[in-house]
């Protein structure tokens, strides 16, 4: 059961990984991982929604290519990956990732390499709204760090 | 026909458009002529992709851009 999705409405990551749950019946590890807009009231202007903005020719194609790349690593039997569009507003889930394997190992490793790529290797650009001005997010440089850990050059040294 | 050159994330707010149509064929140096000395130094940083008929293109300096094609100016991505 492969399920990977750009979705324009909300996302319901319960319903996702109790659908992957279902329909895995062979696997002995479900992982899984949800990544929200931040609700930070205490900061001087809160978030007040995010906007994810993608290339149509490009981003799901390459969600698909990372989902059978992490298939093959990690011997997936389920894999769940669905990422959400357009404005979101805090405490909306934003990317769920859940992934079922015959051994543990394997489901949290592939949530772990699924959610590195999807951070700084897939094209999605965000931005978020503090008051009435926008602002684009830059890649941090341990978003970086994190997918290099994955990298086949590192693994040999 | 034309070429179609698409701006996303932060180019699209340095561009003040989604898109532009511009007379095809289209070379490196034509891209960075056409859309100004801003988004042109953008290009220039090596995290700056170029996709070209939705192929993201390793050497984006080797642009040849036929008319129809659609080409994307892909600033680093943050998603997640």
């Amino acid at each position: 059961m492969r399920d990977i999705r750009l979705l324009r409405g909300a996302l319901d990551p319960a319903a996702a990984i109790a659908g992957l749950t279902d329909a895995t019946p062979s696997a002995g590890g479900i992982a899984s991982f949800v990544g929200k807009v931040r609700v930070d009231d205490e900061a001087q202007e809160p978030v007040a929604a995010l906007e994810l903005s993608h290339y149509e020719p490009l981003t799901l194609p390459g969600m698909t290519a990372l989902g059978e790349a992490a298939w093959a690593r990690f011997g997936l039997c389920g894999l769940v990956m669905l990422h959400r569009i357009g404005q979101l507003a805090p405490g909306d889930p934003i990317v769920c990732v859940a992934t079922a394997a015959r051994h543990r190992r394997g489901a949290i490793l592939a949530v772990d390499y699924c959610m590195d790529h999807l951070k700084s290797a897939a094209w999605f650009w965000k931005r978020e709204r503090r008051g009435d001005r926008w602002h684009w997010i830059e890649p941090r440089a341990q978003d970086h760090e994190d997918l290099d850990r994955w990298s086949e050059k590192k693994r040999l040294i | 026909m034309s070429v179609r050159i698409v701006f996303l994330g932060p180019l699209r707010d340095l561009a003040g458009e989604d898109s532009r149509e511009l007379a095809g064929p289209l070379d490196w140096d034509g891209l960075l002529a056409a859309v100004g000395p801003q988004i042109a130094g953008r290009l220039q940083n090596e995290r700056v992709h170029i996709a070209c008929g939705g192929k993201v293109l390793s050497d984006k300096t080797l642009l040849t851009a036929q008319d129809g094609e659609e080409i994307a100016l892909l600033p680093p991505v943050s998603g997640g």
